[in-house]
């Protein structure tokens, strides 16, 4: 491909010519280094941008105003992360949940069932309620021996599942008693 | 062939020109993985880095050395010419206020070495990275005011670049009580939207 044909057909004649050295360069390796960098270049540097989940949090100056609109306990779920990984959530009030609390795993096959299915019963819900735009409202409370990584896991959970809000909150005694009481903790 | 040659080395030369070299960072750390597909913004945007209950401070350059002046008038610590100059320059950083000459001092390689930077202080007392976000904070608004003022920037791009992003990349095994002190002293002085760092992954985790 990259040779260039500079042998005359020469030998019209008698003469033995001595064969001219070939001056094409075969550039096939060097083309191919020269891909691979681009490639290497390419990937790292759009790769090397950080990704970034935007989190909004409410305002902790005002917290009881008077516009404030309650949130109906029906379509309320609270998720308490615990120690090693693990979540207990319910639905609706503390004292007298409408769905008990029940112990869930990260992950596909763990909380993001529960909580496709709590977001299908928010949206009814809120059909009811004649507020179809809304739905599901869902509280995380994570516990002190939570890693950042749970967090990041569970709010990466909301922006896969959509419920209508979402907020992190503190916890409260009795839900850390609860926690605890399940082994959780 | 050639032409093919040719034109490799012209990519190639454009993507090594454009390549940013990467900083070496005084606390590197393992951020966790979301599905969110979106990016940081190019500019305007600050870094707190968490990690084994460390925080770390990165600021865009051109609020560095007006957010140390009024560091400096704030905690009383003067600082020459050259250090402000220094301080320009740092990739970052995780020292009390009264150690950052001595950390100025050192040159870049040294300054990323384990246990020479131990983090700035954050708890109630000396709560001195609410002072660092405050003064950056403020440095951004009258950097841009100024810009703004003098009609070289639109009211919509002040709006958006007025105020510093902040940007929380914390460590994915750090305990979540350091991360919600962090979050706090961002909700302290009413800055009630930041961005995680995270890195990327699918939705089958």
């Amino acid at each position: 491909m990259a040779e260039l044909n500079t042998g005359g057909d020469g030998g019209k004649g008698k003469k033995v010519r001595s064969k001219k050295s070939n001056p094409g360069v075969d550039l096939t390796a060097m083309v191919d280094l020269a891909f691979l960098l681009i490639t290497f270049f390419m990937l790292t540097t759009t790769l090397s941008k950080p990704q970034a989940m935007p989190l909004p949090m409410p305002d902790k100056e005002q917290p009881d105003r008077p516009d404030k609109t309650k949130i109906p306990e029906e379509r309320m779920m609270t998720i308490l992360i615990g120690s090693n990984n693990r979540i207990l959530w319910y639905m609706g009030k503390f004292d007298n949940p409408s769905i008990p609390p029940t112990e869930a795993a990260f992950g596909k096959n763990g909380i993001r069932k529960d909580l496709l299915k709590n977001v299908e019963l928010g949206k009814a819900y809120a059909k009811q309620e004649g507020k179809p735009q809304q739905g599901l409202v869902v509280n995380i409370k994570a516990s002190d021996k939570a890693n950042y990584r749970n967090l990041v896991d569970i709010l990466d959970e909301m922006a896969i599942t959509k419920p209508q809000l979402f907020a992190i909150g503190d916890m409260t005694a009795g839900e850390l008693d609860l926690l605890k009481q399940s082994g959780l903790y | 062939m050639t032409a093919m040659c040719d034109v490799a080395f012209l990519l190639l030369s454009f993507f090594i020109m454009t390549a940013t070299a990467k900083q070496p960072e005084p606390k590197p750390v393992d951020t966790p993985q979301s599905t969110v597909i979106e990016k940081l913004p190019d500019e305007g945007v600050a870094t707190i880095t968490i990690g084994q209950k460390q925080v770390f401070f990165l600021m865009p350059k051109n609020i560095r050395r007006a957010t140390l002046e009024r560091m400096s008038e704030l905690r009383n610590v003067k600082f020459t010419e050259e250090e402000y100059a220094e301080f320009e320059k740092l990739e970052g950083f995780g020292v009390k206020m009264s150690e950052l000459k001595s950390l100025l001092k050192l040159s870049p390689g040294e300054r990323v070495k384990e246990n020479v930077q131990k983090g700035i202080p954050y708890d109630s007392i000396n709560n001195q990275l609410f002072d660092w976000v405050k003064q950056a904070r403020e440095s951004q608004r009258a950097f841009y005011d100024e810009k703004f003022q003098a009609g070289e920037i639109t009211a919509e791009e002040y709006g958006v670049k007025g105020d510093l992003q902040i940007a929380i990349k914390g460590d994915a095994k750090e305990e979540y009580p350091t991360i919600k002190r962090v979050m706090d002293i961002l909700q302290e002085q009413k800055k009630n939207k930041f961005y995680l760092v995270t890195g990327l992954r699918d939705e089958d985790f």
